[in-house]
């Protein structure tokens, strides 16, 4: 909060407000620079000094406010932590406010990824809400004078069982403003006592506005006197600006050109002026020392270039650090082994598309203490993107504000902030607000990508298939759920980061989309080595109750083994990660004249732990599921010198309606175990399941993703 | 060059090159903010406006193709009371968005479709919407919600816990 907390305080008025003290600021740094979109952690940038993870605020009027750093992109939580601060106050959803990642009014927080914010925020929300009920019990005992046991709160009151006392809990702090800190003996309510708010599917908050088409989105936002803006690109990337020379651009009326450093860009009272005036532009650039790879050789690149010096821009995470699994004796296992099976797996760089492009608006004001800068923006980092203005404009913490409406998706693509830079660069010169939207080509070219990866797996098992022997070497792809989560007593695994030719960054459920392929696939042949069925080989290897039960429940939701028509081939895979247990089972079709593979139907089986809003969960398990149908058959970035050769929808194919299968989600309520989020893990069956089930129809085993761009290959 | 244009029900005078697209002229110069940017280039279908009641990707079409005729964008879909569009009920009902930026879109799209084909199968849906991307994945909603509005499901259950397993 840039604030001081006396003036937050002033904002709330009256009531309660309970702080959320953060425990895990501390716990979370190893993972902070995967927040960074492959780029370094900011050196030097301002450390969160305050523990304030959260507040919650009860008014006078009983109107229920969360002030929280974490965002809404689609997932959900402007929904579901709302839920569970409605359950632990015994209130209706709708009576609870979320104010979300304005940096103003909201504490510091690292940013919305990494299926962070029900695991963590979730619980740090109920205990705020649970002790502001039990502070309004105490509040309520002590003014009537009553057994405090004797009381019960239900939809925002107070009453003692007669209801001879009676009173709403803004009433009960009697016009004062009470700050209290969240109290470690207020008890959670358990899950399977659920019954206000959680655990049931209310409906989305925002639906009403998205529905009826009101300003909701950061390139909705309109200022007074704003202008547009667009900045001019370099025709390869790490090209140089040499010079530049204004040109015509200057003629374009009412258009301001703006040149500093290797930024150009213009702004103007019309998209179309400005585009106009930036063709007038003419400017000289020098390409980057080459020679690059291209698409079609970066795999060999990455596995033959050297390692990532230390601290280098190595991997989806941005940092070297994972460390190599030895366990036992790979080689002698694997020399000793019934059978072994050596394979390279590969995956694209893949791009996001969120719908909406990267957009903000800023806005330069002055006051006696100087310049103060307002951006609003898309951003899944609101916090991470004040520290680029910040350094971009050398500017003090408290002369930057950034505001993040609910935008339009991210799925890890929006952790940086070129676009909240680039405007306010407009912004300043032109002494104007000014809105800047990248085009969908913008999007393609200059955000960061999915890395690439190649992936080497070598196996050993028993004759009665169990497994002995595993090593596994992923070359850039990442570490994210690297480890294998079958028992095996010989395990070499590795992580090789590589300086990807490509800026490349998060990307939903990061790198194990690529090792859940490499490994779900390897396991897959394992079986039929073994002459096993698949979901029977897994089960001999597999311990993890909780992973073996979505297993089932998806197996027998599918009529796994049952006969299946001619030409139709089934496959199931899973695995899990961050508290989410995942089985997805598939049935598709090969037409083996044009090779075009068309999906049937598809069963995914979840377990997150107790389940806040089964709707929305469901909803996010189809939505993976559909996301991961695209990565898993066609998209694929192209690419050679340093030029993205299909940076438009219309050569970059993402799944439509005509792609999308009957999709048939189970929900496994944990209602004994914590919630965990659920916007990354089930995205991780779909790709292995798909190339299983394209084994079994069409005996072709395709061991890179995208597995059918342009109809299926053997390779 | 003036151009008259008349959307959800009122008329506008601009004065704009008559070859703009008209997603331009309804952002930035009536200042609607509806239908949205996607891609500029016919693609994705975030940007669908309904001309006399028949959908178009006005990302690409020209504000001249416009003038005389009735523009509707979602803010004119629902009746001058308030009162919601079926679509936009179904939806609401149907959970079927996620990040809600091509909702707009969709539902434009789906008015078109219903406007001409009142009780469309589900290949004719797919056929009809198969211009318009969500990136979030909410197709099969979208499908439900299509046959909610046009009075194809039985009355709406909530998905509660009785679909789940203990």
């Amino acid at each position: 909060m840039t604030n001081s907390r006396r003036e937050f305080l002033k904002v709330l008025g009256s009531g309660l407000a309970v702080a959320i003290v953060s425990r895990d600021a501390a716990a979370a740094v190893p993972n902070l620079s995967r927040a960074f979109g492959g780029a370094q952690p900011p050196h030097g940038s301002p450390t969160p000094t305050d523990e304030i993870a959260a507040w919650l605020h009860i008014a006078t009027d009983n109107k229920v406010t969360v002030y929280t750093g974490k965002v809404e992109v689609g997932q959900g939580i402007r929904t579901s932590l709302a839920q569970e601060v409605a359950e632990e106050l015994r209130v209706p959803t709708a009576t609870v406010h979320m104010v979300m990642g304005d940096t103003d009014l909201t504490p510091y927080d690292m940013g919305t990824f990494g299926s962070m914010s029900t695991p963590r925020m979730g619980p740090q929300l109920r205990e705020a809400a649970a002790s502001a009920r039990e502070l309004f019990l105490d509040l309520a005992a002590a003014r009537w004078k009553v057994p405090r046991e004797s009381l019960i709160t239900q939809l925002g009151e107070v009453y003692d069982a007669t209801r001879r006392h009676r009173a709403t809990f803004g009433e009960l702090t009697a016009g004062r403003l009470l700050v209290e800190k969240v109290r470690d003996d207020a008890p959670l309510t358990p899950a399977a006592d659920w019954k206000y708010a959680a655990g049931i599917a209310v409906d989305r908050v925002g639906a009403r506005d998205i529905v009826t088409g009101k300003p909701h989105f950061p390139s909705d936002l309109r200022r007074p006197g704003m202008l547009y803006g667009k900045v001019l690109r370099a025709p390869s990337m790490g090209a140089t600006l040499q010079s530049m020379d204004a040109g015509d651009a200057a003629s374009v009326k009412g258009a301001v050109v703006v040149a500093d450093g290797q930024f150009v860009g213009v702004a103007a009272p019309r998209t179309a002026d400005a585009e106009r005036a930036l063709l007038g532009i003419r400017a000289q650039w020098k390409p980057a020392a080459g020679p690059l790879p291209d698409s079609r050789d970066v795999y060999d690149y990455l596995r033959r270039t050297p390692p990532a010096p230390a601290g280098g821009r190595g991997g989806e995470d941005g940092y070297n650090q994972a460390r190599p699994v030895e366990k036992g004796n790979v080689a002698a296992a694997l020399a000793t082994a019934a059978h072994t099976l050596e394979r390279s797996y590969t995956v694209a760089y893949i791009a996001h598309v969120p719908l909406e492009p990267r957009a903000a608006v800023a806005e330069w004001t002055h006051d006696a203490g100087g310049d103060r800068l307002t951006v609003w923006t898309g951003t899944q980092r609101p916090f991470g993107v004040k520290e680029e203005l910040m350094r971009a404009f050398g500017l003090p913490d408290e002369r930057v504000r950034v505001l993040m409406p609910d935008c339009g998706s991210g799925y890890g693509g929006k952790h940086t902030g070129e676009c909240a830079v680039e405007v306010a660069r407009l912004a300043r010169a032109a002494k104007m607000p000014v809105k800047l939207v990248w085009t969908r080509e913008e999007e393609f070219r200059w955000a960061y990508f999915r890395p690439a990866g190649v992936i080497d797996v070598k196996a050993g098992m028993t004759g009665d298939g169990t497994l002995t022997a595993w090593s596994f070497d992923n070359y850039n792809s990442g570490p994210a759920a690297i480890e294998p989560m079958y028992e095996i007593a010989n395990q070499h695994v590795e992580y090789h980061p590589r300086e990807s030719p490509l800026r490349q960054g998060s990307y939903r459920g990061l790198a194990a989309t690529a090792n859940h392929f490499a490994r779900e696939m390897h396991v897959d042949e394992l079986a039929h080595v073994a002459g096993l069925d698949p979901l029977a080989f897994r089960m001999r290897n597999l311990k993890n109750e909780r992973l073996r039960a979505v297993f089932q429940a998806a197996a027998d939701r599918f009529g796994w083994g049952k006969p299946r028509a001619e030409g139709h081939g089934v496959g199931i895979a899973g695995g899990f990660e961050k508290g989410g247990y995942i089985a997805t089972a598939v049935e598709l079709v090969v037409d083996r004249a044009s090779g075009s593979v068309k999906l049937v139907r598809g069963v995914s089986a979840f377990d997150c732990g107790a389940i806040v809003n089964p709707g929305i969960l469901r909803n996010q398990i189809e939505g993976a599921f559909i996301q991961g149908i695209g990565g898993a058959l066609f998209e694929a970035i192209d690419f050679d010198h340093g030029v993205i050769r299909n940076a438009h929808l219309a050569q970059y194919r993402v799944p439509r309606f005509s792609d999308v299968p009957d999709i048939d989600v189970v929900l496994v309520d944990r209602k004994d175990e914590p919630s965990f989020g659920a916007g990354e893990t089930p995205i991780f069956g779909v790709a292995p399941a798909i190339g299983a089930a394209i084994f079994d129809a069409a005996g072709i085993r395709v061991r890179s993703l995208p597995m059918a761009r342009g109809g299926l290959k053997s390779s | 060059m003036r151009i008259t244009l008349e959307v959800n029900g009122s008329r506008h005078e601009v004065d704009v090159d008559p070859g703009r697209p008209l997603l331009s002229v309804l952002h930035e110069e009536l200042e609607l903010s509806g239908p949205k940017y996607g891609c500029g280039e016919s693609e994705c279908g975030a940007c669908t406006v309904l001309i006399d009641g028949r959908s178009v990707h006005s990302c690409v079409t020209p504000v001249s193709a416009a003038t005389n005729a009735a523009v509707t964008t979602i803010e004119g879909l629902a009746a001058p009371g308030g009162k919601l569009h079926a679509l936009q009920e179904a939806f609401m009902q149907e959970d079927a968005l996620q990040c809600g930026y091509c909702t707009a879109g969709m539902i434009m799209a789906a008015a078109s479709l219903l406007n001409a084909t009142p009780k469309p199968s589900r290949d004719e849906i797919v056929r009809a919407m198969d211009g318009n991307v969500c990136r979030c994945g909410t197709y099969p909603r979208i499908v439900r919600a299509i046959q909610r509005a046009a009075g194809e499901l039985p009355e709406p259950v909530s998905p509660t816990f009785r679909e789940v397993q203990p």
